[in-house]
């Protein structure tokens, strides 16, 4: 039923082919969080692949910037409903980061988690074949501490939440486990297209 | 079993109250009234006659146990939401609402104390919700509020934090201007810095509040909680609710949080 008087300020048509439902374009680039951000360093920084409790690969800021770089052009999307239009990353891909690491994934699951004790779960289908990447560089420039610095995951398909700020590990687990915002009411998967915001959504 | 879906419901705009020049207070009464948790939002969905859809999300500021609740909107000039709720919303009204949404930016009575908020303009309202339902569920419970308006009259729910401030036992208020000087002794001029978080901090005696909760625009939170981390609260003890506007500028440690 329409909302008596609303007409709305409508996105141009090409604009509104990008936009999943209930989102709008935004030039800015916002900032959403759980707490307050934290200030990582890179001589401290480090990056751990595991398997349940048993670490697989680790790299520390040098080790992690000499694997094979990736740059994406996507648009994002936040589920407080901002969207924004071909945003510019660079970081390493999933799939190189687990050739580097040298292995094969043992199970179909994983949970990304960040150094201010943030967790977040995204299937493997979801990170490999260039889906994924763990970024540390947006818009040509080290990635600022609001938006995740130095490194945060970016799953562009997904909500934003789920792309991980301040990233320091991605984990396998046996099956798909609830992280953060998906233990707190958010959606178990978060597919944009879907409007996948809330749980049961 | 399936998790169930937050469903769009209706919800009736049973009355509008102005409290600043730019915010008005909507009170909403949802066809299927639910209970909440204070510090919670709602979406707010709008549908234009062709089936577009403008979605937004809007804190709840009254507390829990109503069967109406009552949202608080500042109106941007350029804002598609917010203008039309200034501008077009009437009493009798109807608007699609889902909620209640947020497992984090939450306070009960269980969580107990003390606790402090720092709120800088429209970021005070589900902050007020805490507040209120503090009074009603647990007024043993320590709470300060650090709160930051631009001016005198675009203090939202200035008369009741001030009686709740002069009344209410174990709540103290640190109220500033950012824009002008203040008509009132008790009422500072200048933006939240440092030093008005350290005094505030000091009526919990040597106890640090077991919870923070910090909401306002993005710059106003990144600056707050960069202050309180300094002065030694603990980083996982600070929730954060970023309602957008401008981009933070970090200057450094010294710097006093950014105008409301
Ligand atoms: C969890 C949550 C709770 C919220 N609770 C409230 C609330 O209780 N009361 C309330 O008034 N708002 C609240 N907001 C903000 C609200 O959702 C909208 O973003 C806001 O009303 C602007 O929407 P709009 O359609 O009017 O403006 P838009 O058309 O979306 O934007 C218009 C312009 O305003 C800018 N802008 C957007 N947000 C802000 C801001 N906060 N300050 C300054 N400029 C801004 C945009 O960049 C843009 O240039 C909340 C946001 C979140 C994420």
């Amino acid at each position: 039923m329409a909302t008596r008087g609303f007409f709305g300020r409508r996105p141009s048509a090409d604009d509104a082919a990008r936009l999943p439902p209930g989102q709008y374009k935004t030039e800015d680039f916002p900032v959403l969080s759980a707490g307050p951000t934290p200030r990582v360093q890179t001589d401290t920084w480090s990056f751990t692949l595991k398997h349940g409790p048993r670490p697989l690969a680790s790299w520390d800021w040098q080790a992690f910037n000499a694997l094979p770089k990736t740059s994406v052009m996507r648009d994002i999307h936040c589920v407080t409903k901002w969207s924004k239009f071909d945003t510019k990353w660079e970081g390493v891909s999933i799939d190189d980061l687990l050739a580097a690491a040298g292995v094969e994934a043992p199970t179909g699951f994983l949970l990304a988690h960040s150094f201010d004790g943030y967790s977040t779960n995204v299937p493997l289908a979801d990170l490999v074949d260039g889906k994924a990447m763990v970024a540390t560089a947006y818009d040509g420039r080290p990635i600022t501490a609001d938006h995740g610095g130095p490194a945060r995951l970016l799953v562009p398909h997904l909500y934003f939440w789920k792309s991980a700020k301040w990233v320091n590990g991605l984990q396998f687990t046996e099956r798909d486990e609830p992280g953060f915002w998906e233990l707190r009411g958010y959606h178990i998967y978060g597919d944009p297209w879907r409007e996948q915001r809330f749980t049961g959504d | 079993m399936p998790p169930t879906r937050i469903a769009w419901q209706q919800a009736t705009v049973t009355a509008i109250v102005p409290q600043t020049p730019t915010v008005k207070s909507y009170i909403l009464t949802p066809s299927t009234p639910f209970d909440f948790v204070a510090g919670q939002h709602v979406d707010v969905r709008l549908t234009a006659p062709d089936g577009y859809q403008a979605e937004r999300s809007y804190s709840i500021g009254s507390a829990p146990g109503g069967d109406t609740i009552e949202l608080v909107i500042e109106r941007l000039e350029d804002g598609e939401v917010s203008l039309f709720f200034h501008e077009v919303v009437e009493v009798g009204d109807a608007v699609e609402i889902r909620g209640p949404i947020g497992g984090h930016f939450n306070w009960s009575p269980s969580d107990a104390g003390p606790i402090l908020l720092v709120g800088g303009g429209s970021g005070v309202v589900p902050l007020m919700s805490m507040l209120r339902r503090r009074a009603a569920a647990s007024p043993d419970t320590p709470f300060a509020l650090v709160y930051s308006a631009r001016r005198w009259d675009e203090v939202i729910f200035r008369d009741e934090v001030m009686q709740r401030a002069r009344e209410e036992d174990h709540f103290t208020l640190a109220l500033t201007l950012t824009r002008e000087a203040s008509p009132v002794p008790d009422v500072r001029s200048g933006r939240i810095d440092r030093m008005m978080l350290a005094d505030t901090l000091m009526v919990f005696g040597d106890q640090l509040p077991v919870l923070t909760f910090v909401c306002g625009a993005t710059a106003f939170v990144e600056v707050a909680t960069m202050l309180l981390i300094d002065l030694g609260v603990p980083f996982e003890s600070i929730r954060t609710e970023r309602y957008g506007g401008a981009e933070a500028k970090i200057l450094g440690p010294d710097v006093a949080v950014p105008d409301a």
